[in-house]
Parts: C-alpha cells; structure tokens; sequence
C-alpha cells in the first residue's frame, strides 16, 4: 500500500497537465507518415476514449508514447508532467509513470510470469528511489491482485504469456498495470479477442485504478469496452490526427454513424 | 610430381619436444606408461599444433594462437597451496572436493574422508608409479585421429585423479575435482581425470578450473570417463580460468549398453579454450546428452567441438549448446555426429544457438552428420542471432533497464543448457554462475 500512496501525494502536488501532445508526426522507416499533426491534452483524473477506424494510427500513437524504436517523430512535442517524454528511453517512461497495455503482449519462453513481474515491479521501486519488495510482500500482493482480475495462480508460474489464450494475455497486462500502479495508463485495444466476461473483469481491474490523480487513456475500435469504462472525453481519430472530441455519447454516435464520415473530415 | 612440404616448426612446437627431454625422466609411470608417452610426443612432433587448414581446427588456429610454449609447472610450494584456498566455485553443492594446484594433486586440500562402499579415489601420479589396476586404464579410450592437446596430455601428465566406482556402487555426494593454478608467471599444466564407473553404478562428478586473471598460463586437461553397463554419469565441466589463459580440454567417453552420460559445460573464462569431446556409444540402447552453455566477453575464444560415434544399435544422443557472445568474443561450435553400419535405430539430435550480444562477435557453428545406417532419426539446427529488440521493448516498457532485461533474456536463452542437470543444488550453483557473469555485464558500461 505504501507505493500507492507515495505516487498519489506526488501526483497530486502537480497542477500541470499529465499529457499534453502537440502537432505530433510520425513516420514508419520508409517514410511513410502515420501521424500528422495530433493534439492530445489529458489531465490527471481523466478516462480519455480514442476510437478509430484500422489504420488511424491509434496504435503508432501508444507505441510512440511508449517508446518503440520503429517510429520516427518528425515535428511536435510530447510532454509528460510538462517533461519532454520523446527524449526518454522507454525504461524511463515507465520510471516517470507511464504504461502501455499491449494489443499483442508478446510471449517470453524461457522468462517466468513471476519473475517478470518481480523484475519489473523491483526496477520500478528501486528506481523510484523505494525499497525493493521482500519475497512474502510481493507474492501476497501478487496473488491480491491476479485474484482480482480472476487470474490463474499457475499461470504465473509460466513462461510469460507462452501459451497464454487471447484474454490469459489481456489479463496479464491489467495485473501488470495493477502492479506497477502507473500515473498514465494506456490501454491498446484491451478488448480485442476478449469475451463478453472476461471484458467485464478487465474494465473492472482499469475501473479500480481510475482515481484524481491518475490518467487512462483507452484506444479501441469498438464502442463495447466504452460500456464498461465510461470515459471523460471521447475522440475520433482518423488519418493520422484527431478529427473530433466530444462527451461520452460521441462513442454511441460513432457506433450509429461508422467511421466513414470522420475519414472524410480528416482527408 | 609430389612435392613434400615440410611446414617449419612453431617455437612453440620446438619448445614442446625439448621440453619432453628434459622431463621425461621424471614424469610417473613404468615402461609401458612412459612407451605410450615416447608414441605421443612422437606423433605431436610429426603432427605439430593443429591451424586453420586442418578441418577439425579450421576456426581455432592453435599454431597462431598458441605462439609460445611456457614451461612445465613446478609442484606448488606452499606460498601456492595457500593461494589456493580459494572460495568453492560452486557453493551449496556440499560435493567431495579434490584438488590439484598448478597441476598437482593436493592432498591438503582434498576431502579423502571416509569413501563410500566401492569408491577408489587416488591421485595419478600415484597410481602410475605404483602401477595400480585402475592406471593400466589409462589411454585405453583414444581421439578417433591425432588430436594435438590430446596428444600432449598423454606425453607431459603429471598428475591427476582416479576415481574407480565399483559396480552397483552410488556416490552418496558429487565428486569435485578442481584445478587451480597459483602462480604469477605462466606455466603449463598437464592434468587427467580417470574416471572408471562400474555396471549399474552411479555418479555426479564436477570438473571446475580456476586461475588468476592476467597470467598467460597454458592449462592442459584430458578426463577419460568409462561408463559400465546400465551406468549412470552426470559429468558437469566448470571452465573459469582466467583471462590470459589458454585451456585446452580433451574429454574421451565409452559407454555400454544402456548407460548413461549426461554433461554440461559451462565455460567463461580463458582467453583462447578448446574442449574437444569423444564420445563413443559402444553398447547397446546408451543414451546421452550433452549439454553446454558458453559466455564470453572481449576478445575471449571458446571452441566446443564434439565427435559422437554411434557404434552399434538402439543408442540416443542430444546435444544442446548454447553461447552468448559479447564485444569482439568468438565462439565455435563443430559437432559430428558419426552413425556406423548397422547402429540402426539411433536417434541423434544436436542444437546449437548463439546470441551476438556484441556487434563484432562471432559465431561458427558447423554440425555434421555422417550416416551410413539406414533406420535412423537424425537432425540439427544451429542459429545465431541477436536480442529480439521487441522482447527487450516490451521488458523496458515495465521500467526493466536495458542492461537488466538484456541480462533476463540471456538467461532464459542459456538456462536450457542447464537446466537438465538434475542435481539441484549443482543446478542452481551453475546458474548462479551465469548470473554473476550478467551481473558483471550490467556493471559495465
């Protein structure tokens, strides 16, 4: 408990927008733009929506947030808690608090779940400047948390996400969240390849971090996870950029327009 | 027209023959011993140090190398024997320790407690000047060809250890053999581990070598292992020399029918190291595995060539190697697998991986296969390849710091060489190794 409660008194010291992206474009190896010109401002306590159409570039965004070597930023900012988040390495975006749930976590033979996660929580500590967690601190707190999200306690003794199915995957990136407690969560298309109940668990798990001083920002194609984490600010990404934001009933809109009008707009 | 090319001898070629001479008369051993040595060094001076026009050395020039021989070691004097009172390499394995400094058997520094039912432990020098029964033993298992270091054990050994185990015995704890070297300026080392496991018995035996970082001392070591019928080995290698070292290794297996051997190598140190191994299934149904993982950094050279002679029918063979490659390191992996007229339904398998973790690393992996029976499985892989830069990313993206998700990748990728061994504590103890050499990684910039 006293991780959540340091991060949440530093957090709350600050008054300043949490992301604040500013004419940001990117580019593929070949040079080919997939973002041009995105604005984003998201401010702590907030539950950000993006919806779009495949080959918007919802998932270019949170690779670049994240770090990804592949994408070239061409023109604009990105700060985070007013830092310039571009100039850090991925490791330390996520020291400074920012996570990305992934739409294809990838498998890691050879590297237990367990491992994983004590690896990671314990970098995130020490280099916060906390104390590492002993080993009965960090299983009860594991096993708290993978209860929550309805998670197998022998899945953590696997390799990580090998031979995983679909929602096993999913699941592992909110316990990961849930673990590390980030200030910024972005979630890539969370609820892809999840059944009706195992979505449920999932919104719930993003639903208990919700709080004043964290932000989430949820990427997805469908209205349906929208249903389970009711967002702040809905936008409509198309083409690269964001073409319109707007309150929650944006998303039923869009579920009764499609996605062609917006597509449009942004050519 | 034949033209005979006399190639001009190395000094290091000469070195070794005028050194013989001055030694021979004091190395142990009666007639026939001292005949078997006159026949080795009489094939390396007409065979000299392997280079890279010989197939089995192509990418280990021992001529350029090795340029210099040095001289033999002296026996340790006692400033040696308490330099050698070194922390055990493998901590928590509680195993029998035997110890050799600067390739002599030190009694003082050897656990010769109360041996179990069937077990005979004597030191090779001994056992040669007395002529013991296990002694006749020795080269009675020979490289398929000349093999150079093989070849100079057999001339120069000096000492060594002899562990007999009587049929049906079991060793109530593993067999550490460890071989230090103390000294502060270079020396060469000629040390044989005769290994005599009886029908049915059983053993773990641990070979560990060790020496200070910045003598170019020349570590020679042969271990003939004789494995009885339905015998099981567990054979583990611990190579730690250090780095200016040269470590050349030459393990000659047997097994009968339906023994057997499992091995793994773990190698991290010397500058430039060899380990060549003979294995000849010669029973029926013997299955074996050999396993190895070898790290390297800098401008380290480690060669791993196995030769694995399916002999007659029914045998299985598995070989894992894996590597992981840092700076300008080499590694050289060469693994033959021979299946002879009528071994049929062998089952051979052989993988090697290494990992370039650094952009001037190498790695040489040649497998072979040579088949001559017709109902057999047999295949290879090898691969060498870098980091998976998105499984790096995705480590990184959870606050993992490159050095650190570099070193948790590296030890999965290597882990599977040894986690076969079944001895926990010795598991372990191997794995702690590797993980101190990561976390050395880490330390570095």
């Amino acid at each position: 408990m006293n991780v959540i409660r340091k991060i949440e008194q530093e957090s709350a010291s600050t008054t300043m927008n949490m992301l604040e992206i500013k004419n940001l474009h990117v580019a593929i190896e070949d040079g080919k733009e997939i973002l041009g010109g995105l604005d984003l401002t998201v401010k702590a306590g907030e539950v950000h929506a993006i919806m779009g159409p495949n080959g918007s570039g919802k998932s270019t965004l949170s690779y670049v947030l994240a770090g990804k070597a592949d994408y070239e930023v061409t023109e604009g900012s990105v700060l985070f808690e007013g830092e310039d988040l571009l100039a850090l390495e991925p490791d330390e975006r996520a020291v400074k608090g920012l996570f990305l749930a992934f739409q294809y976590p990838y498998e890691i033979p050879g590297v237990a779940t367990m491992t994983f996660l004590r690896t990671a929580l314990n970098a995130l500590r020490k280099r916060r400047g906390e104390e590492e967690l002993s080993t009965p601190e960090f299983l009860r707190l594991v096993r708290e948390k993978a209860k929550d999200l309805g998670i197998d306690q022998d899945i953590l003794k696997r390799a990580v996400n090998v031979g995983f199915s679909g929602g096993e995957k999913k699941r592992n990136e909110i316990l990961q969240m849930a673990l590390l407690q980030p200030k910024l969560c972005v979630l890539d298309e969370t609820d892809s390849g999840l059944d009706i109940d195992a979505l449920k668990i999932v919104a719930d798990g993003v639903n208990k971090l919700r709080s004043k001083e964290r932000a989430i920002v949820v990427i997805t194609h469908y209205q349906r996870l929208l249903n389970h984490i009711v967002p702040d600010i809905v936008h409509v990404m198309a083409r690269g950029k964001i073409v319109r934001s707007g309150g929650p009933e944006l998303a039923h809109e869009l579920e009764a327009r499609g996605y062609a009008a917006y597509e449009a707009d942004a050519a | 027209m034949n033209v005979e090319i006399t190639p001009i001898k190395t000094p290091a070629e000469l070195a070794l023959a005028s050194a013989f001479e001055g030694a021979k008369k004091r190395l142990p051993g009666g007639a026939s011993v001292a005949r078997l040595r006159e026949q080795a060094l009489a094939s390396f001076v007409a065979g000299g140090l392997p280079h890279r026009r010989i197939e089995e050395w192509k990418y280990t020039d021992l001529r350029a190398l090795m340029r210099e021989a040095v001289p033999l070691a002296e026996p340790p004097d006692k400033a040696a024997l308490t330099r050698a009172k070194k922390s055990d390499p493998l901590p928590g394995v509680a195993a029998r320790a035997l110890t050799l400094v600067n390739g002599a058997f030190a009694p003082e520094l050897s656990d010769l407690g109360k041996a179990e039912a069937g077990l005979t432990i004597l030191p090779l020098s001994r056992a040669l000047a007395e002529g013991h029964e296990l002694a006749a033993r020795i080269g009675r298992i020979l490289p398929p060809q000349y093999d150079a270091p093989h070849a100079l054990n057999t001339a120069f050994v000096a000492d060594g250890i002899v562990i007999g185990l009587a049929a049906g015995a079991k060793l109530a704890r593993p067999i550490h053999v460890r071989h230090l070297f103390t000294d502060a300026a270079p020396a060469a080392t000629y040390a044989r581990t005769l290994l005599v496991v009886g029908a049915g018995a059983i053993a773990t035996v641990i070979e560990s070598f060790e020496g200070p970082d910045g003598v170019a001392y020349q570590a020679n070591a042969a271990a003939e292992l004789s494995i009885g019928d339905k015998a099981w080995l567990e054979y583990v290698r611990v190579q730690a020399e250090g780095e200016a070292a040269i470590h050349l290794a030459t393990i000659l297996a047997e097994l009968g029918a339906r023994a057997k051997l499992h091995t793994c190598s773990l190698t991290t140190g010397a500058a430039v190291s060899r380990q060549s191994m003979y294995l000849r299934c010669a029973g029926e149904g013997s299955e074996t595995r050999l396993s190895g993982a070898t790290l390297l950094r800098k401008k380290q050279h480690a060669d791993v060539t196995l030769f694995v002679d399916h002999m007659t029918q029914g045998c299985t063979s598995r070989e894992i190697f894996k590597s992981a490659l840092d700076h300008e390191s080499r590694g050289v992996f060469q693994g033959k697998i021979v299946v002879r007229p009528g071994a049929q339904k062998t089952d051979a398998k052989m993988m090697s991986a290494a990992l370039l973790l650094g952009e001037a690393a190498e790695a040489d992996n040649k497998p072979e296969l040579e088949i001559y029976a017709d109902d057999v499985v047999c295949g290879h892989g090898a691969t060498a390849g870098a980091l998976d830069e998105n499984l790096l990313f995705y480590l990184r993206a959870r606050g993992i710091p490159l050095k650190e998700a570099q070193a948790l990748l590296i030890r999965s990728f290597i882990g599977e060489a040894m986690e076969a061994v079944p001895h926990e504590a010795l598991r372990e103890a191997l794995l702690a190794r590797a993980s101190a050499w990561l976390a050395q990684r880490e330390q570095t910039p």
